[in-house]
C-alpha cells in the first residue's frame, strides 16, 4: 500500500511538471497555444457534462470518446477475427510462411493514412472506410504474436499430442490453443493500442463524430485549447485501454 | 515370437553415428531394460523402437509388423512427465483415455481415468493442476495416464531420472505393482541409467555401450523373485552378481572407447584440482 502510495506521488509530480512546462512556454514562447487554465476554462462544459449532446459536433468528450471507442472495438475484433487464424496458419505452415511472411512485412508499414482513401473508394462510405483501416492497420500485432507462439509450442506438448493419438481438432483445442493463448493476448494487447492510435487519423480524414474528428473540427474553427482537450483524452483513454487487456493478460498467464 | 524385435538397428544424426548393429528381441509380457551411461543414445533407441524416430538402417517389428508411427496400442512415459499445465490431473488422463477408447461414454471415460489415478494413489489430488503437484506426484499422473489407456506395449524413457532418490523408490516399486497388475500382460521397454532400478523392476537386462557406433551387450537375464525389495540388492547373493555383470558390462563399454578420447582425465583426478 505504501508503495503504491509513493507511486502514485511520483507519477502526480511527473504530470504537474509538464503542467508547469506547458504553462510556462504557453505564455512566452508558444503565443498561440492556450495556457493549462485557459483549456480548462474553455473545456469545462465539454468535461462537466461528459454526456451532454448540443449538436452533432458539439458533444460532451465522454460520449465523443463513446463514438471513437465503438468504433475502435468494431476495427478490433475485425483485426482479430482475421489475424489470429492468419497467425495460426502462418505459424504451423512453413510453405505458409515463406509464401506469405514477405507479403506481411511490406503490408506492415504502412500507414493508416495510405489506407484510408483506399478504403473510401471501396466502401463509399466514411464508417466502412473507417473500419477497415483500423482493422488492416492494428491486425499486424495480433498475427505475429500468435504466428510466434505457434512456433514455441514446446516440443513435450507436441509429442503428447502425438502418442495419445489426439484428433486434429482434440490437438487443436487441448495443445495448441492454451498453448499459444498467453502470445496471442499479448498481440490482442498491441493490436488494440494500435487501433486506437489509427482512430483519430481516420476521424480526421472523414470528419465522423469522435475524438479525432472533434479534434480536427476544432482546429479548423481556431478554437485551440479543445485540441489539447482531446489530445489528453486521447491519451488518458488509450492507457486505460491498455491497462485493461494488461490486467487481462496477466490473469491469463496467471491460470 | 518376439512382440518387439528390432532388426540390427542403425543411426546417425548427419556424421554422428549413434547406434549401430542393435539387435534385440523382447517377448510377450516381457520387462526389458536399457541401461547405458547418459549420452550413449538410449532414449534414440526407446524412441526409434517406439515408432517416433526413423531408425536410418534396419526395421523394427511389433507383433511381427513393421513400426512406422506411434502404435495404438502403446503408451509412454517421458522423463520430464509431460503432463499438459491448463488441465487437472483427471483431465490429463481422460484425455488419453478418450483418445484411446472413443466409443466409450463420457462417464465410462471419466471412471477410468479416476480408476487410474486412484491406483497410483492421487485420488484426493485429482482435481489439480500439474503446477499444483510435486514432482514424483505428476510422474505417477503420467504412469497412471499411461496405463488408464491398457496398452499392451509400454515405454518407458528415464522416468523416474529427474526425481530424488527416496520417491524413486516408491515410484518404482509403484511401477512394479502397476505392471503386475495390468488388464493384459505388458511388454516393457525400460531406459535407465540406474543398475538397481533395472534390477528391481526387468525380467532381462542389456547394457548399451558408449557412442558413436553404441551396441548392446549380451542380454543379462534377471530370475530373481517378484515382488522384489528394494534392500534385495543389499544382501540378495544372485541380486548382487547380476549387478556386479552389469558394472562389468559397463565398464569395458566406457574403456572400449577411452583410447579415442583424448585429453579427458577421469573423473577422479579432476576432483582435487577442483577442490584447490
Amino acid at each position: 500500500m505504501k508503495s503504491f502510495l509513493t507511486s502514485f506521488a511520483l507519477a502526480m509530480t511527473g504530470i504537474l511538471c509538464v503542467v508547469l512546462l506547458w504553462a510556462a512556454l504557453a505564455g512566452n514562447v508558444a503565443p498561440d497555444l492556450p495556457s493549462p487554465l485557459k483549456t480548462w476554462e474553455e473545456s469545462k462544459p465539454f468535461i462537466l457534462q461528459p454526456w451532454e449532446k448540443r449538436g452533432e459536433m458539439d458533444q460532451g468528450i465522454l460520449r465523443m470518446a463513446s463514438y471513437s471507442l465503438v468504433r475502435v472495438a468494431k476495427g478490433f475484433f475485425l483485426a482479430i477475427l482475421v489475424g489470429t487464424p492468419l497467425g495460426f496458419l502462418l505459424g504451423s505452415s512453413t510453405l505458409f510462411y515463406r509464401m506469405f511472411d514477405p507479403t506481411i512485412q511490406v503490408l506492415r508499414p504502412i500507414s493508416p493514412l495510405a489506407w484510408l482513401p483506399l478504403g473510401l473508394i471501396l466502401f463509399r462510405q466514411s464508417e466502412p472506410a473507417a473500419l477497415f483501416t483500423i482493422a488492416l492497420c492494428s491486425m499486424w500485432p495480433t498475427v505475429i504474436n500468435t504466428m510466434h507462439g505457434v512456433r514455441s509450442i514446446p516440443q513435450d506438448y507436441l509429442n503428447v499430442a502425438k502418442v495419445l493419438r489426439l484428433s486434429p481438432w482434440k490437438k487443436f483445442t487441448k495443445v495448441w490453443l492454451p498453448a499459444t493463448l498467453p502470445y496471442m493476448f499479448t498481440g490482442f494487447r498491441l493490436s488494440l493500442g494500435l487501433a486506437w492510435l489509427v482512430i483519430v487519423a481516420a476521424e480526421m480524414l472523414t470528419g465522423t463524430p469522435g475524438v479525432g474528428g472533434f479534434l480536427w473540427q476544432e482546429y479548423n474553427s481556431l478554437i485551440y485549447s479543445h485540441i489539447l482537450l482531446c489530445i489528453v483524452t486521447i491519451g488518458v483513454v488509450g492507457f486505460a485501454l491498455d491497462r485493461l487487456m494488461g490486467l487481462a493478460e496477466a490473469k491469463l498467464r496467471a491460470a | 515370437m518376439p512382440h518387439i524385435e528390432l532388426r540390427d538397428i542403425g543411426k546417425s544424426y548427419g556424421a554422428r553415428d549413434v547406434l549401430d548393429n542393435v539387435n534385440l528381441a523382447i517377448e510377450e509380457g516381457e520387462f526389458v531394460s536399457v541401461v547405458g551411461a547418459s549420452a550413449s543414445g538410449k532414449t534414440t533407441l526407446l524412441k526409434i523402437a517406439a515408432g517416433l524416430v526413423k531408425a536410418c538402417k534396419g526395421t523394427v517389428l511389433l507383433a511381427s509388423q513393421p513400426v512406422t508411427d506411434f502404435s495404438p496400442q502403446a503408451s509412454i512415459v517421458f522423463q520430464n512427465y509431460s503432463l499438459l499445465p491448463w488441465l487437472s490431473a483427471l483431465e490429463n488422463v481422460q484425455l488419453a483415455v478418450e483418445a484411446a477408447f472413443p466409443s466409450q461414454t463420457k462417464a465410462q471415460h471419466r471412471a477410468q481415468a479416476e480408476k487410474y489415478l486412484q491406483m497410483v494413489g492421487l485420488g484426493a489430488a485429482i482435481a489439480k493442476k500439474p503446477s499444483q503437484l510435486s514432482g514424483g506426484m505428476r510422474q505417477r499422473v503420467a504412469i497412471a495416464r499411461a496405463f488408464a489407456v491398457e496398452p499392451s506395449v509400454l515405454f518407458l524413457d528415464e522416468p523416474f531420472g529427474a526425481l530424488d532418490a527416496l520417491t524413486r523408490g516408491t515410484l518404482q516399486q509403484e511401477l512394479a505393482r502397476m505392471c503386475s497388475a495390468a488388464a493384459r500382460p505388458v511388454t516393457t521397454l525400460l531406459i535407465t541409467n540406474n543398475i538397481d532400478e533395472a534390477i528391481l523392476l526387468s525380467d532381462r537386462i542389456v547394457v548399451l555401450g558408449r557412442g558413436p557406433n553404441a551396441t548392446l551387450s549380451p542380454a543379462v537375464p534377471v530370475d530373481l523373485a517378484r515382488p522384489r525389495a528394494a534392500d534385495l540388492l543389499l544382501h540378495d547373493e544372485k541380486a548382487i552378481r547380476i549387478r556386479a555383470r552389469l558394472a562389468e558390462f559397463l565398464t569395458a563399454a566406457s574403456d572400449s572407447r577411452r583410447p579415442k578420447r583424448e585429453a579427458q582425465p577421469s573423473l577422479a583426478a579432476n576432483v582435487p584440482v577442483e577442490a584447490a
